[in-house]
């Protein structure tokens, strides 16, 4: 027993030779996402926890890259009114009344360990995926929004326009609740959600994805060596969305 | 007597019947009495062997359930298999004119879905939400 446990298995090696083969390609630039890649008839399992870890002192104020990239990426249009728009990520400006010190970040959906939205819903609809990313299965949602009132974050919007145009890879629609959803399509194919790759395009590497299960993930490596916070810690909702230096 | 009579005239009424769908059948698509499903070809044979995903009979009657399957096992699980997936029905079915332009899912016969389910008066859903035309023609337009 004692030798099972102090070998390295088959799966940690191959992962440290993936990560390797990273270091080789190019110099300084790991390429983690590489090793996360699922075969597409395979299904996804808890062995994986995908989450995200936002630095709030790398995110400047007035940016907003990775807002747009989300609009790009599913298809988000402006409403006829801005009352009934869709936010999947939106940029939140706080300021410390007592120093004056402002912060400027993104909120999305947190991705919850146990998340109300999932617990309230009536259908089904809202639920969370083996791999912790949570969803909203619109061939089953009625439209009732008490997901959007479960929310604390107010991750959730819904749809209240017919829609044309949209994604192959991102259905929506009228009559429907939606919100982030890790750009799934993507996490799949072993590819980062769109606004973390637009993040680093812009320079501000301010968003790290991956996988919170894996110890030698980047975004594992950090957490455990940097102090970060949930948003309302207190709800005890373990979000998969963390923030570095709020 | 009077059995066979009226059985015999069943019978010729029945041919008769048949043969005037058969030379309606014939006629071109475009006739306004029978707006007869002709779905535009698809871009490729999914093998040397077969032309869908599944013998044509087959595919012809449960796309439907291969389809829902397909979507649930994608919702739930992640499976990403091209096989059944909606979004590679509309890649290879969807094809445009040409000048280039895609058919409409909202109106004509030309759409691959709709030129079936138009005759067969049957509403679907799918493309409230999904993409009715393949991914680079919802980029240009």
């Amino acid at each position: 027993m004692n030798e099972e446990t102090t070998t390295p298995n088959r799966r940690d090696f191959l992962k440290s030779a993936a990560a390797l083969a990273g270091i080789t390609v190019a110099p300084g630039i790991l390429l983690y996402s590489v090793s996360q890649a699922k075969p597409a008839d395979q299904a996804v399992t808890s062995e994986q926890r995908w989450g995200m870890l936002i630095d709030v002192t790398q995110c400047t104020s007035g940016c907003d890259e990775c807002v747009k990239a989300c609009a790009v990426e599913h298809g988000i249009t402006e409403a006829t009114r801005p009352e009934i728009a869709a936010h999947w990520i939106r940029k939140v400006g706080l300021r410390d009344k007592q120093t004056g010190q402002e912060y400027s970040l993104p909120v999305l959906c947190q991705h919850c360990e146990y998340p109300p939205c999932a617990d309230v819903c009536p259908t089904g609809a809202s639920f969370k995926r083996t791999d912790g990313i949570v969803l909203v299965d619109k061939h089953i949602c009625i439209g009732c929004r008490y997901c959007m009132m479960a929310c604390p974050y107010k991750a959730r919007s819904f749809i209240h326009e017919t829609l044309e145009n949209q994604k192959p890879h991102s259905p929506r629609g009228k009559g429907t609740v939606e919100s982030c959803n890790f750009c799934v399509h993507r996490v799949d194919n072993g590819e980062n959600p769109a606004c973390v790759a637009a993040c680093q395009q812009a320079g501000h590497e301010a968003m790290i994805f991956g996988d919170l299960n894996d110890p030698y993930s980047q975004i594992a490596e950090k957490l455990k060596t940097i102090k970060s916070t949930a948003l309302r810690a207190d709800m005890r909702l373990n979000p998969g969305v963390r923030y570095q230096g709020l | 007597m009077k059995i066979r009579y009226l059985l015999n005239t069943l019978g010729q009424l029945g041919i008769g019947i048949l043969f005037s769908l058969v030379v309606q059948a014939d006629e071109p698509v475009t006739s306004q009495h029978v707006p007869i499903p002709d779905p535009p070809e698809a871009k490729q044979h999914f093998s040397a062997e077969q032309a869908c995903v599944e013998p044509v009979d087959i595919i012809r009657r449960n796309h439907g359930q291969f389809l829902k399957h397909q979507r649930d096992q994608t919702m739930h699980n992640g499976v990403r298999t091209q096989q059944h997936s909606l979004v590679e029905c509309i890649n290879c079915h969807v094809t445009p004119d040409d000048k280039g332009n895609y058919p409409s899912i909202h109106e004509g016969t030309q759409h691959f879905c709709r030129s079936c389910h138009a005759y067969a008066a049957v509403t679907i859903d799918c493309f409230q939400c999904h993409a009715s035309k393949p991914e680079q023609a919802t980029a240009s337009q």
